[in-house]
């Protein structure tokens, strides 16, 4: 039996099939290392193994996709049990902004489904309840940073904005390194859009309404607040600024950002600087990400670094 | 003229090398839905396929596509502004949402403009006869239309960009554009709207993406003969 030569005429049919090794000189190695060692008793879990991977539902994501994936599923559980919980525990206006969070939650949960069905055995585990503290006291740690978050409505929908814009600018951050797998690519963008959905539903929950003239405004404007740091407290307090630049700057600039693949979108559109930042969001790294949500887990959880 | 970002064009010779199983799989099933369009379109004497225009393929396809769909966008909230329900009845509030979305519009068609530089596309001669700029309805309902539209094109097409600096610019613009399309189904379909079956899976929490082959459908409906256009080798 001549296993380079199944793997040949394999390519004639799937010319895809390195690809699903992760790569050719992988597979070239992996069975060169093996050759020796190959009996007729251990050639089918070779086999099994090689092809599973290759093409199983089990099988084995490459390490940069599957930590992008388990960086997006653990912001979806940071989330679902802050909207979990909330639901029992927040005095909210009324029953249209509570139904909101309700159909939020709904959406996290099928994120979650749908990322754990993609990672399959690389999936992390379901971190729990009592990996989070939303009060941003790191388990006690610390004075909390939004101590009636998860009673006050007020609070509690300034928090969620910065989830979910936080989970906006990781997805966006990520998605280029799913692009390997134009599956999953597509995947992380459908659920990217309907972030961004949940973003621009409760930014208008923050300003009181669809139609109040208050802020914030659906769109993120200029770094809403992030660069007046200095003694200030800015609009989402202190800790908690998903907004700013990430690193490095020029890959993951500050959501004030005005300049787009070199062009300056204010002068070049004849707009205001506000609308041209407002018309595109910014992507943020994955270790920014993880600074802004470390606020939100107890000190003993290492989930975001 | 112009133009910062290069797409990628490595990467774009090795997909048409060879026929993945898969993708004859799909290109069989776009045939099948082709040729549904072409009988339907026989019986429509207006329609004249050979002044279709066509995205182009590759990351430049893709761009011009996008290109394409904010051209009509830009268009529609241009028409919005300078009509009779945005100067009449719009209360303040949605006046600074449509004004506010027609600038970033604007912004996003322009980019694209720039960044294409001579291999853009024309511009698109739109058709907004459905449309009654003086009435709330219609003209929130094809904002929604619009939007709804603009976020399932790019989340369909985002497979077939090669370059990770095209990705990220249209990552940048489609969650404006999930942005928009919340608030305005907020306003036009009632509280809660801005995620539905229509356009998400309630199931899965993940939205319904168009691939650009049914999304062209779609724009054409608002775009004069002439300007049509067709995304022949985005599939």
């Amino acid at each position: 039996m001549d296993l380079y030569q199944i793997i040949t005429d394999i390519e004639k049919v799937d010319p895809e099939v390195y690809a699903r090794f992760d790569s050719r000189r992988q597979v070239f190695r992996h069975l060169t290392g093996i050759g020796r060692k190959l009996t007729a008793a251990t050639l089918p879990g070779v086999f099994a193994g090689l092809f599973s991977k290759a093409y199983g539902q089990t099988g084995t994501l490459p390490a940069a996709i599957a930590d992008v994936l388990n960086l997006a599923l653990k912001l979806e559980y940071l989330e679902k049990y802050f909207y979990q919980t909330a639901l029992t525990t927040v005095a909210f206006p009324n029953a249209e902004a509570r139904r909101a969070i309700e159909i939020i939650l709904n959406d996290e949960n099928g994120h979650i489904t749908t990322l754990r069905g993609a990672l399959g055995a690389q999936a992390i585990a379901d971190p729990g309840l009592t990996t989070f503290d939303y009060t941003g006291s790191r388990g006690g740690e610390r004075a909390p940073l939004f101590p009636d978050v998860l009673t006050n409505f007020a609070t509690f929908i300034t928090v969620s904005q910065s989830f979910v814009d936080t989970g906006v600018r990781a997805y966006k951050g990520g998605a280029p390194v799913l692009m390997p797998n134009k599956d999953i690519l597509q995947t992380a963008l459908n659920i990217h859009s309907v972030e961004a959905r949940h973003s621009s539903r409760v930014r208008a929950l923050r300003r009181g309404g669809n139609l109040s003239t208050s802020l914030p405004k659906s769109w993120i404007v200029g770094d809403e607040g992030y660069a007046a740091v200095a003694g200030q407290v800015t609009p989402l307090g202190v800790g908690l600024r998903p907004y700013g630049p990430g690193n490095p700057a020029t890959t993951y600039p500050a959501e004030n950002n005005i300049t787009q693949a070199g062009v300056n979108i204010q002068t070049t559109s004849s707009i205001s600087a506000n609308a041209a930042t407002e018309a595109f969001d910014e992507p943020l790294d994955p270790a920014t990400v993880m600074s802004i949500a470390r606020n939100f887990v107890v000190r003993t959880s290492n989930i975001f670094g | 003229m112009t133009k910062p970002s290069t797409p990628g064009a490595a990467g774009l010779a090795t997909t048409t090398l060879a026929l993945p199983r898969r993708d004859f799989v799909r290109y069989a099933g776009a045939g099948l839905a082709l040729t549904g369009l072409l009988i339907s379109g026989c019986d429509d004497d207006s329609e004249n396929n050979n002044d279709t225009v066509d995205v182009g393929s590759g990351d430049p396809g893709v761009l011009n596509y996008a290109y394409a769909l904010e051209q009509l966008e830009a268009a529609f909230y241009t028409q919005v502004v300078a009509g009779a329900f945005f100067t009449g009845t719009a209360t303040a509030a949605e006046k600074a949402i449509l004004q506010d979305i027609r600038d970033h519009e604007v912004a996003h068609r322009d980019l694209f403009r720039q960044a294409l530089g001579n291999g853009r596309i024309k511009d698109l001669q739109p058709d907004f006869s459905t449309i009654n700029f003086a009435d709330r309805a219609s003209v929130l309902g094809a904002a929604r239309t619009f939007e709804d539209l603009g976020v399932h094109a790019y989340n369909g097409a985002g497979r077939f960009i090669s370059d990770a600096n095209n990705l990220t610019l249209a990552g940048k613009i489609v969650s404006v554009e999930a942005r928009h399309a919340a608030l305005i189904r907020e306003l036009i379909l009632g509280a809660n709207k801005f995620v539905d079956s229509d356009v998400v899976d309630l199931s899965t929490g993940l939205e319904r993406s168009k691939p650009p082959t049914e999304v062209v459908v779609e724009a054409n409906k608002f775009l004069q003969n002439g300007s049509k256009i067709s995304a022949n080798s985005l599939r």
